[in-house]
């Protein structure tokens, strides 16, 4: 009898594990399909597709399609916007929305509750509903720089970056996390003459790694993968990102071995990043939905 | 905690000022020229001074018309027939241009048309494009928000299970959230290939080669679904987490109840787990339809609108417009309407699933 129901026990096992596998494949299988194929010529690519070869590193493997695809386009200066805008709005965004949450929810001042509920209204305004007047605006707006004062901000970094600072949902994040640290904690220090910015400084960011971590990943994730955006806003190559460049660099040719060299470059870094810090992406993730 | 510690306008502005300005500049003022730009004719650039054109954006793209036709008769009143003896009718240009007896339908064309009675009925449109893309965006949203928000569910159950390495299929089944949209379309492409695609090498494997080989992408019947297929891929791994992030908010002893009392799976799922999920099932319906109405950047790597423009979307014609065309005005009123239809369908949503006192 025991010998039995073990044996039911671990075929029922089995099973599970076996649909496990099975939607893993299915979630997994374009991306090995494009890694393996980089490493493949145009041809053997082409051929391998009727086969399990397609998923496996066969056949005349080098890396002479990464190679040609940096022939082909300014692959290094495409990665080097992306990471620079990336990189940039990251760092502003995580310093003016932890600002202004503290702000909300330490500091009491004329028009705190209005400022925030306004703020927090635009959570219900998708960016595709304002993309195009944005698009005006973006054209004409002032910009003080190296060569004095310009206007129009089409073809330039600032363009890519300043409009994505600030937004809804990174400062709910941190109003939510503020609200759950110990007030008194900010008030004794202000009794015993802590200035405002040592308060933020040294009693509030150094307990914020959580929701900074959970910030920092969102805002990476949407700016790194932006298109809609740059497409409308940077025509000249100098200032393109990684994703519209992909657009162009597919039209220019259908090399299939270089497309997909080009496509592991962008995705295999952002996916190793994720791998190691996955803990960390899903509860950034799962965050956003807590009292949604 | 107001105090003479905590109290300062000051220090409150000049912390929140920043955020509050920069949203105030690319969020909230974009959103009112979007509705004020809508009743004009302003362009992106133009030699000439913008103009109020009242309500004539909104009239050209969402005019619509239904004109049943007569046939034609002789001078006695007779019906016309051809060689067949099938009523001879007018064609429908000699109604929609330069007809004098139909102002209404100047400049119209064919949306669809249907026969009831004896006579057929054309429904037109000012805007035949813009029409189809919002009836794509609607079956886009309507299959995709229950189709992902269930299988989404279905994988978070999944993965609640206590199993060795569950947290490394969690990893997998996340992954494809974290690779842009842009890249996913272009891999699909090579999936969706008419000739070398992996679907249809697949399809033909299994089936021994009784299947036939099909463009999913070149083809009218198939581009939607076939875009609709994959975007539920890309995203469905984001809803799970959040599903899984509610499962896991449910108090245990809950389930500790149910099981001395002996309940079935069935009834632990319905009477434990799935109230527990209330308030998670409505964020990610409202969730899930709001991404769903910006359906745009599968469209434009993969398909363009096509075939036939069944494919085309509300978004793609904004950005078509506004971008493309450099009509701002236009894409402008789309935005709206745009806006008017996802505002007030999380209208309706949050309506049918409030709370029943």
């Amino acid at each position: 009898m025991a010998t039995i129901a073990s044996d039911n026990r671990g075929l029922r096992l089995a099973v599970r594990y076996a649909v496990l596998i099975l939607i893993a494949v299915i979630f997994i299988f374009p991306l090995i399909f494009m890694v393996m194929s980089s490493f493949k010529p145009d041809q053997q690519l082409l051929n391998d597709t009727g086969s399990f070869a397609a998923f496996l590193p066969v056949g005349d493997i080098s890396l002479d399609n990464y190679a040609d695809a940096f022939k082909r386009a300014p692959v290094g200066l495409f990665i080097f916007n992306s990471v620079l805008v990336t990189g940039v709005t990251v760092i502003l965004s995580l310093l003016i929305c932890s600002a202004a949450a503290f702000a909300f929810v330490f500091v009491d001042w004329r028009g705190r509750e209005l400022v925030l509920t306004a703020i927090l209204a635009t959570l219900i305004v998708p960016f595709e509903t304002i993309a195009i007047p944005l698009l005006l605006i973006a054209s004409k707006l002032p910009w003080l720089g190296f060569d004095g004062l310009t206007f129009g901000w089409l073809n330039s970094y600032q363009v890519q970056i300043v409009p994505f600072i600030a937004d809804g949902l990174t400062i709910f994040l941190f109003v939510q996390y503020f609200k759950d640290l110990p007030g008194e904690l900010i008030e004794a220090a202000r009794v015993e003459g802590a200035s405002w910015g040592q308060v933020y400084r040294k009693v509030v960011m150094p307990l914020a790694g959580p929701v900074l971590a959970t910030a920092a990943i969102l805002k990476f994730l949407v700016m790194y993968n932006q298109y809609l955006w740059p497409l409308m806003v940077v025509q000249q190559e100098g200032y393109r990102p990684v994703m519209v460049g992909l657009q162009y660099f597919f039209q220019l040719n259908r090399a299939w071995g270089e497309i997909m060299a080009y496509l592991s470059l962008i995705t295999v870094p952002v996916l190793a990043f994720y791998l190691f810090l996955q803990r960390a992406f899903i509860a950034s993730i799962a965050s956003t939905g807590v009292k949604g | 905690m107001a105090s003479k510690f905590t109290r300062s306008n000051r220090v409150g502005w000049l912390m929140a000022g920043p955020a509050a300005l920069l949203i105030a500049v690319f969020v909230v003022l974009p959103f009112i020229f979007a509705i004020g730009l809508s009743f004009t004719n302003q362009r992106l650039i133009s030699p000439n001074p913008t103009e109020f054109v009242g309500l004539a954006n909104y009239e050209q793209l969402l005019g619509i018309g239904v004109l049943t036709l007569e046939p034609e008769r002789d001078a006695a009143g007779a019906v016309l027939r051809d060689a067949d003896g099938a009523p001879k009718y007018p064609t429908l240009r000699s109604v929609t241009r330069n007809n004098p007896d139909f102002p209404q339908f100047a400049g119209m064309r064919e949306w669809f048309s249907f026969q009831l009675g004896e006579h057929p009925t054309y429904v037109l449109a000012r805007d035949v494009v813009f029409m189809k893309a919002i009836v794509n965006t609607f079956i886009f949203v309507i299959v995709v928000a229950p189709v992902q928000a269930g299988l989404a569910l279905g994988l978070a159950l999944l993965i609640n299970q206590r199993l060795k390495g569950i947290n490394l299929f969690r990893a997998i089944y996340f992954m494809p959230v974290v690779v842009s949209i842009v890249v996913v379309s272009l891999l699909w492409r090579f999936i969706y290939d008419g000739s070398s695609g992996l679907l249809n090498n697949l399809l033909a494997a299994l089936s021994f080669g009784a299947l036939p080989r099909i463009d999913w992408l070149g083809e009218p019947s198939t581009a939607l679904g076939a875009i609709i297929a994959m975007s539920i891929w890309q995203a469905v791994g984001f809803h799970m987490v959040i599903w899984l992030s509610g499962l896991q908010t449910i108090s245990p002893t809950l389930y500790e109840a149910a099981a001395i009392e002996g309940s079935s799976k069935w009834q632990v799922f319905r009477y434990v787990t799935w109230p527990g999920l209330r308030n998670t099932a409505v964020l990610i319906l409202i969730v899930i339809t709001m991404q769903a109405f910006a359906l745009f950047s599968q469209i434009d790597v993969m398909t363009g609108g096509g075939p036939l423009d069944s494919t085309q979307t509300i978004v793609f014609q904004a950005v078509e417009r506004g971008y493309g065309k450099q009509d701002i005005s236009g894409g402008s009123t789309i935005s709206v309407i745009l806006f008017v239809i996802v505002f007030s369908i999380s209208l309706i949503q949050r309506y049918l699933t409030r709370e029943k006192q």
